[in-house]
């Protein structure tokens, strides 16, 4: 066994759902320092360090404000499946030699700054983008035509999509600390307008503000620490793009990082106790079910239905309420790390997975339906 | 609303204001490309043929958007955005117009039709396909 084996040792979620009081950076700090505490750790201990969504060099600005000077870097940003990314890079890192401590920090005050997250503007400028932005995409709309594709072939039904609104509202009434707790119905998102169809607007995820952040060691480190160290089992990344021209919409990013990570991480679908799958939309984790192979392709609809994904199913899904009704930020992947980590060491009360011993994340990033990546992480169990 | 253009994509926006939707097609390996680029991505050759598409197509999915909150936008709402497989193969992003949204589904035939954006250059729609 690698002694420099990588471990998450550190997990914090900033209560905050709305501050428009502070800035992302100071939230950042809040959460960084919450992370560090739960791991028992100084700032003097962090050698290496990783965050996105802070602006092309935010990195470096980052380190300032926490006035951190790492041997490891990583910004790879990919979207709200970034720090997903993140802990893979960073536990190959530490597995390698190149820093024994890494930080992952996420912030962002998208509520507060009335940042239209799914429905503004698309254009970011790079050549592959002109050939969009002429037609007025959204990111609602690109889920949404990934949603009408998959209800095309398979029949699925706006009250399979809707039943997965539901379950994370049921779980977010479970959590003290998320948006939205109040119950809805299947027909209070039938009921509410069409963003952009199929997807109604309980179909999508809120706009929050937050921050999160993570901390990971080596497992020799580890021994010295408060918490038992969540073993990282297994990870990979993929993307999705219009390539040359011919295309499968259904083909996602998870179609190829699932795979790929339970090759890794010695496991499969049937293994997995918890999943933390990123929902920016309710098509968003029907599809990412399907591509990780929890059921096959085409049997989505049926899969989320009768309670099979909500606490106390067969695969518990996002018990924190998700990003459909906890928090999201605009780049959610931080917080499915952080809720498998302490899901995995029984932290979570009334909304624990009895016995949960491995859980998957799998963050997307970008516009499914468009461009995107997919980021999976296989985590506890001992490997 | 004017396409944005580069040194490799700005002979596609011409060619549409001619009327005309070109493909291009790799003169070493095959592949038919788009969007333009001046490499095929398959083989790596710069020797390209162009080649004019039917322009017409069917709809793979679309949704209909009812939020858009740029200004642009707003005033055009509702509008369909529709991913168009080409009978030439590719699928490309744009709108379905011309028509009620409602009249919109997946497997509609369509057929180009050319939007003028001033300076030469045109950008390209699909409406209903409504020859024999």
């Amino acid at each position: 066994m690698n002694p420099n084996e990588a471990v998450l040792v550190g997990a914090f979620e900033h209560p905050r759902r709305f501050a428009p009081d502070k800035t992302a950076f100071q939230l950042a700090a809040e959460a960084a320092a919450g992370a560090l505490a739960d791991a028992g750790l100084k700032p003097q201990d962090i050698d290496g360090y990783a965050t996105s969504g802070v602006g092309p060099i935010g990195i470096l600005s980052m380190c300032h404000q926490l006035d951190i000077r790492p041997n490891w870097l990583d910004s790879t940003s990919i979207g709200g499946s970034s720090f997903v990314a993140h802990v893979g890079t960073a536990a190959a890192a530490i597995a390698a030699g190149l820093c024994e401590t890494v930080l992952i920090t996420y912030a962002a005050t998208a509520a507060s700054e009335k940042f239209a997250v799914g429905t503004g503007g698309n254009d970011a400028g790079d050549p592959p983008d002109a050939f969009y932005a002429p037609y007025g995409p959204t990111i609602v709309g690109a889920y949404g035509m990934v949603a009408a594709r998959h209800r095309h072939e398979f029949g699925t039904t706006p009250e399979q999509l809707a039943e997965i609104a539901v379950t994370m509202r049921r779980h977010a009434g479970l959590n003290p600390h998320a948006r939205y707790r109040e119950p809805i119905t299947v027909e209070d998102v039938l009921k509410s307008r069409i963003v952009s169809s199929p997807l109604h607007l309980l179909d999508c995820c809120m706009i929050s503000d937050g921050a999160g952040a993570l901390v990971l060691t080596t497992r020799e480190r580890a021994r010295d620490l408060p918490k038992t160290p969540v073993t990282i089992r297994g990870s990979a990344v993929a993307v999705r793009h219009g390539g040359h021209g011919p295309r499968d919409l259904l083909d996602i990013a998870a179609c190829q990082s699932g795979p790929k990570a339970f090759e890794r991480a010695g496991l499969r679908p049937a293994d997995v106790d918890l999943c933390m799958v990123y929902d920016s939309f309710t098509i968003t984790v029907l599809a990412t079910l399907e591509a990780l192979g929890f059921c096959a392709r085409g049997e989505g609809g049926a899969f989320v239905e009768n309670g099979r994904i909500g606490l106390g199913g067969e695969l518990p899904v996002n018990p924190d309420g998700g990003g459909l009704s906890s928090n999201h930020p605009g780049m959610r992947g931080i917080f499915l790390v952080i809720e498998a980590v302490k899901q995995l060491r029984g932290e979570c009360g009334s909304r624990q997975v009895e016995g949960a011993k491995v859980a998957l994340c799998h963050g997307t990033g970008g516009w499914l339906g468009i461009t995107h990546s997919g980021a999976t992480l296989l985590l506890g169990g001992e490997g | 609303m004017a396409p944005r253009t580069d040194e490799e994509s700005r002979w596609f926006w011409e060619a549409c204001a001619r009327q005309e939707f070109v493909l291009q097609h790799c003169v070493a390996c095959g592949v038919i490309r788009f969007h333009p680029r001046t490499l095929c991505p398959a083989c790596l050759s710069a020797e390209t043929a162009f080649v004019r598409a039917s322009g017409r197509g069917e709809v793979y999915t679309f949704t209909v958007t009812w939020q858009n909150q740029s200004p642009a936008w707003r005033e055009r709402l509702p509008y369909v955005l529709a991913w168009v497989q080409l009978e030439e193969g590719p699928l490309v992003l744009s709108n379905v117009v011309d028509c009620k949204p409602e009249a919109v589904c997946i497997g509609l035939k369509v057929e180009v039709v050319f939007e003028d954006a001033g300076e030469g250059l045109a950008v390209p729609r699909f409406k209903p396909f409504e020859g024999a």
